[in-house]
């Protein structure tokens, strides 16, 4: 195959706006998480058991962990995407990138939700 | 000022010759009237006139004596020689082919500007008289048209360094700006869907490399970021 210039998918307006908006708020999350932990009376594994207990933690929790995959997928395959030049090679670390961050999406939900 | 002595370190490359490029250290005596770095290239020429560069207008209008100055890309007729560090250190610009010495090929850096379609798509018929804009239409214009395309910030751009065939780049972006932001174009929503593309435009960091070179002091970063908002209020 002759070796023909190609561009224009079509996307990564998307991926770029997910990634600022989630910047945000995992930002907003941690001075929230960091302020309710300095008002704790103790910092000890009973406390952070109780922080975990209320579903409100858990919730946001969740979409802060959510929040950090996206944004990990866009910036990391972005590293793919500038030094990584064989589509083959590229693909194939795409798709390990991905598994791994849903897998570490399944994970979190197990420690957020365990009894 | 008097006369005096200036000291230099310059990438030198003949592929006719060398087979590997090097780097040549060389001084020059320059006169009372010599102000930029251009005169001292004109000067260092005169002594060994096998020494290449591009030049042309010699005031910051051409952009054809783009080079790589004490690590910094800059017009060598814009710098004043007194301001720099010896032994000032002279390359081409990082990440084109060289061609030879100070001169490197432009090709995939004018093919990304031609990628923008850099003139005005206006199907009506031409009035009588010209297009009118308003002053605020027209003062959009501003910070866009001034490039003069010496490549100081697209060769200074790591995103424009691993991928000059696909990413459009800072002068190109600014550039494609420039005719997305013209009231007098009809063709606003191609030009956004030329650009919507993983490498074409979101290749860029935001690292602002290009801000700190342009020579005209320009601001691709901003225009980048205003074709960003153009797209999300687009989609949204």
């Amino acid at each position: 195959m002759v070796n023909r210039h190609i561009v224009g998918a079509h996307y990564g307006l998307k991926d770029w706006l997910a990634q600022r908006v989630t910047a945000i708020y995992m930002a907003l999350f941690t001075l929230v998480f960091a302020v309710r932990l300095s008002c704790l009376p103790e910092l000890d594994a009973l406390a952070w058991q109780g922080l975990f207990a209320s579903p409100f933690t858990r919730f946001f929790g969740f979409i802060f962990a959510l929040s950090l995959f996206y944004h990990a997928w866009v910036g990391v395959r972005d590293i793919w995407m500038d030094y990584v030049k064989p589509p083959g090679v590229r693909l194939a670390l795409h798709l390990i990138t991905l598994l791994l961050l849903i897998g570490y999406a399944g994970w979190a939900v197990h420690i957020l939700w365990r009894p | 000022m008097s006369k005096r002595t200036v000291r230099f370190k310059i990438y030198r490359y003949d592929p006719d010759k060398d087979a590997a490029p090097y780097m040549q250290d060389i001084s020059v005596e320059l006169d009372a009237t010599d102000k930029k770095l251009l005169d001292a290239l004109v000067r260092l020429k005169a002594k060994d006139d096998s020494l290449s560069f591009r030049r042309s207008c010699r005031e910051g209008v051409c952009g054809s004596d783009a080079i790589n100055i004490n690590n910094k890309n800059g017009l060598a007729c814009l710098t004043d020689i007194d301001s720099l560090k010896q032994p000032v250190v002279l390359r081409p610009l990082p990440g084109l082919p060289v061609i030879r010495d100070l001169i490197v090929d432009m090709t995939q850096f004018f093919k990304q500007y031609h990628s923008i379609k850099p003139y005005l798509i206006n199907d009506d018929p031409p009035p009588e008289r010209e297009r009118l804009q308003s002053p605020e239409e027209r003062e959009e214009l501003n910070g866009l048209y001034e490039c003069i395309l010496c490549a100081c910030c697209s060769t200074a751009c790591p995103s424009f360094w691993w991928n000059p065939d696909k990413f459009v780049g800072p002068s190109g972006l600014l550039n494609a700006y420039r005719f997305i932001a013209d009231t007098r174009d009809q063709a606003t929503s191609e030009r956004l869907d030329n650009l919507e593309d993983p490498y074409r435009l979101f290749r860029c960091h935001t690292i602002m490399s290009c801000v700190d070179v342009c020579p005209k002091s320009l601001n691709p970063t901003r225009a980048i970021g205003k074709i960003k908002d153009l797209m999300v209020r687009r989609a949204i």
